[in-house]
């Protein structure tokens, strides 16, 4: 693969631009150099970190009928489109979204086609064999044989390359100002494919949306995720879907890095616990329903709570119950020795456990179902594995909101093309986390952002190359 | 139900102590499991969710070295994770063997320092050279040069020595990784997988990361197959040899289309063909993702093998000439050499590793409930 020099970038007229190096941008640069286009990726991130957050990520959902690949029995449209419908509730664009689902299936062979491996879904993953295909290594692997394919495919990929501004005229856009190896670069190209990704890294953005709350959130995904060009989109009058406040969190391990923490900083043991905020207080149902379901609402929860953390409390004999955390947990014999680890007011959680203990009531605790276990006269209730908080070791987690991906973006139609402020750009096409709130415009669901990715990516790639054939 | 939190480490700091690093390592792996169709290590990782030193000693020596889970790792430098397991395992796998060794202290010095291996070549060339000067022949072909009772009284004590001294290795080994007692299915299971490579062969045999950075390939996985195949042929001739001596009087030297020659021919030429792919190999993998300070061991130890089947084929092709006694001097002295440092050369690896596929397929079978 060429690592391209400066004059390389300015050397030529691209037949297509790809700005962002993830899943999206990929798929796209390599349908266009499938057909003999010239074409470039400009990724933000260094070549160590390249590929936002697709490297991330672990499965792709498809639609399929009959086995396909490593997916089992029938996955058909009209009940993806209804899994879709239950998380957003309604919050999608439906032609976009059938689209989307329906070309999925026509997607996975094409995946492996260009490099990507599957496997068997992953344990403690059964669930989801029927609706979602696992990479062979994860995303980062995916990334590579992608990265790989568009080396062998002759895309030229600038590394650290930080596009600052697209110049558009009219409804053409002409060239990208790019900052490059220490210098401010026009580059320019016959065709564009913006492919960069949601703002969920730059706090100050979340912070506008959220305020000063969103400073203690945590960012599962990329540092490069700044959303430096759909700012500047936003600022061209693009236009624009998703909710420009909101952001998809979920609860994770409070001690998990700043960025990039990824899948090992989640935490399973809320449904067996309680959760306290700073102040010793329960604050909701940590029983309401199984954790695949619940764990979203939960980075909501806490960041609603006093410097947006909480502290999920089990003792012994639930710590063996959830997949292992991979920080180890805050351990004490005693509540109040725990509490005090913990650096919570002693007395209030001496009290809530108390309380919490004296509502359980008697009955059986099944772990891996609704067990109805639940409370009797407490306030906030747990309605199920509400067994008392009684047998030391105790241990407890710190719980804080981790952002996965932010829900504005750039509005699209079915050939991915962008549209201004006069209809619809000549020649930019967007795709992946960039365009996704258009079908996803509220909740996740998983590896859906795949889908989308690779759906739109390989049909801005093809409408891209079309356009400067 | 509970469990032993104690033992998990945090995974933000980074230790010094190859076994306590692996165990960090491993920690994250298991809350990731990404590379669960990798190879036999990351099932293994998942049926636990803490881990006692022997659970590392024995991912370690599970683990092949195939370098796939590097290259799809989320979490490698210059994330603050600092993921590099396949170092971390063949840190903690090079302790293990220079731990369990007995006597202890030749292996250390044996895994690191191709100098010392050199010197014991020399040694081992010297002390040929002086015997076959010292003592008469007394038979055809070689034995015209070094008698046959000269020959046993040297390498039969050469061979079992360290055979033993490995056995109580070995034993070390199975009681640290908690073995218990085999059923022949696992050795059907752990044979299997060793005469495939099958922890090379990616999960899906594309292969694995070893010289081509992210890209897939056989290439490491065909050459050890050369090197494992090659050294069982010759192991073989030299067996039917003897068997043919003792059993039914035939004495060497035996003609081309004899048992011993049938074997040791191709045998040694697979071993010199696999050996220098190997060196090939090993110059265009990436240090960084090997063991830490035993690159000078590891490969002083394949020059020995592959000059153990040269040497024998040479040997071989110089029969009746003056050549002939030079040669038996150099190709006896290198397999004096090879097989006094079996226990303490990279040679061990072969041995733990049949062993952890053995624990493995045991392991395997056991929590399935077999």
């Amino acid at each position: 693969m060429s690592e391209a020099d400066a004059a390389t970038l300015t050397g030529e007229v691209w037949d297509v631009v790809v700005v962002g190096g993830g899943n999206a941008a990929l798929c796209a640069a390599i349908e266009a150099a499938e057909t003999g286009a010239r074409v470039l990726i400009l990724e933000g991130a260094p070549r160590d970190y390249r590929g936002g957050n697709s490297r991330h990520t672990r499965n792709f959902r498809c639609m399929h009928h009959g086995a396909l690949g490593p997916l089992v029995e029938t996955y058909d449209e009209e009940e993806f489109w209804a899994d879709l419908l239950r998380v957003t509730k309604g919050e999608t664009d439906e032609a976009l979204a059938r689209h989307a689902i329906r070309t999925s299936e026509t997607c996975l062979p094409w995946m492996q086609a260009h490099g990507v491996r599957f496997q068997k879904s992953l344990s403690g993953t059964l669930s989801l064999d029927r609706t979602n295909a696992f990479f062979l290594g994860g995303g980062k692997a995916l990334v590579n044989a992608y990265y790989l394919t568009a080396g062998d495919l002759g895309v030229t990929v600038a590394y650290e390359a930080t596009v600052r501004h697209v110049g558009i005229e009219g409804a053409r856009a002409t060239h990208v100002e790019v900052d490059y190896q220490g210098e401010r670069l026009t580059v320019q190209g016959r065709a564009l494919v913006l492919a960069a990704g949601g703002f969920q890294s730059d706090l100050d953005w979340l912070a506008r949306a959220w305020g000063p709350a969103a400073k203690n959130f945590l960012i599962r995904g990329t540092p490069y995720n700044r959303g430096v060009v759909l700012k500047d989109m936003l600022d061209h009058g693009a236009e624009t879907v998703g909710d420009p406040t909101q952001c998809h969190a979920v609860a994770i391990d409070g001690r998990a890095p700043k960025y990039d923490g990824g899948i090992v900083t989640r935490l399973d043991c809320v449904p067996f616990s309680i959760v306290v905020n700073k102040d010793g207080q329960r604050f909701y149902d940590e029983g309401e329903d199984v954790w695949p379901k619940r764990y979203a609402i939960w980075g909501r929860l806490v960041a609603a709570q006093p410097d947006q953390v909480g502290y999920s409390i089990i003792d012994a004999r639930s710590i063996d119950l959830f997949m292992p955390s991979v920080y180890p947990p805050v351990t004490a014999d005693t509540i109040p020795a725990l509490a005090e680890k913990l650096g919570l007011p002693v007395e209030a959680v001496e009290q809530t456990v108390a309380t919490f203990n004296a509502a359980c009531r008697a009955g059986e605790f099944h772990p891996q179902q609704l067990d109805g276990l639940a409370t009797e006269g407490l306030d906030p209730p747990k309605t199920n594995w509400a067994r008392p908080i009684a047998e030391p070791p105790f241990y407890a987690y710190a719980l804080r909101p981790g952002v996965t991906f932010t829900y504005l973006g750039l509005k699209v139609d079915q050939t991915a093309r962008a549209t201004g402020p006069e209809g619809p750009y000549d020649n930019i096409w967007s795709a992946g986390e960039m365009m996704a709130g258009s079908i996803l415009g509220q909740g996740y669901l998983a590896g859906f952002g795949m889908t989308i990715g690779t759906v739109f990516g390989r049909i801005a790639g093809q409408e891209a190359a079309a356009h400067v054939a | 139900m509970s469990l032993d939190v104690s033992l998990q480490t945090d995974p933000g700091v980074i230790a010094t102590d190859p076994v306590e690093e692996a165990r960090r390592q491993v920690e994250i792996c298991n809350a990731c499991r990404y590379c669960e169709g990798f190879c036999a290590v990351f099932p293994a990782i998942t049926r636990d969710k803490v881990f006692a030193d022997g659970d590392i000693t024995q991912f370690a020596n599970l683990c092949h070295n195939c370098r796939g889970c590097y290259y799809a790792c989320q979490y490698t430098a210059p994330h603050e994770f600092e993921l590099n397991l396949p170092r971390a395992l063949a840190s903690a796998r090079a302790e293990s063997w220079e731990r369990l060794a007995w006597p202890g202290g030749l292996a250390r010095l044996f895994q690191s320092r191709g100098d010392a291996l050199a010197a014991a070549l020399i040694a081992g060339f010297a002390l040929l050279f002086a015997v076959i000067a010292a003592l008469p022949g007394e038979g055809e072909g070689f034995y015209a040069y070094l008698g046959h009772g000269a020959m046993v009284a040297i390498f039969a004590p050469a061979f079992l020595l360290p055979l033993a001294a490995l056995g109580v290795s070995l034993r070390r080994y199975w009681r640290e990784v908690g073995g218990g007692r085999l059923a022949l299915p696992d050795w059907r299971e752990a044979l299997l997988a060793a005469g495939r490579m099958r922890n090379l062969n990616g999960g899906q045999g594309q292969g694995c990361n070893f010289e081509k950075a992210e890209r897939f390939s056989d290439a490491r996985r065909h050459v050890h197959q050369a090197v494992l195949y090659g050294f069982l042929l010759c192991f073989a001739s030299t067996s039917s040899g003897t068997v043919l001596h003792y059993l039914f009087g035939m004495e060497a030297p035996y003609g081309v289309f004899s048992l011993p020659k049938l074997l040791g021919v191709p045998g040694g030429i697979l071993l010199v063909v696999g050996c220098a792919g190997m060196l090939a190999l090993k110059a265009k993998a990436d240090p960084a993702l090997g063991t830490p300070g035993r690159s000078s061991g590891e490969r002083a130890f394949i020059w020995l093998l592959g000059f153990v089947g040269l040497s024998g084929l040479l040997l071989y092709a110089v029969r009746g000439t003056g050549l002939t006694g030079p040669l038996l001097a150099l190709h006896l002295g290198s397999v004096l050499t090879f097989f006094l440092l079996t226990p303490y050369s990279k040679m061990a690896h072969g041995f733990y590793r049949m062993t952890a596929l053995l624990r493995e397929a045991q392991d395997k079978r056991e929590r399935a409930g077999g």
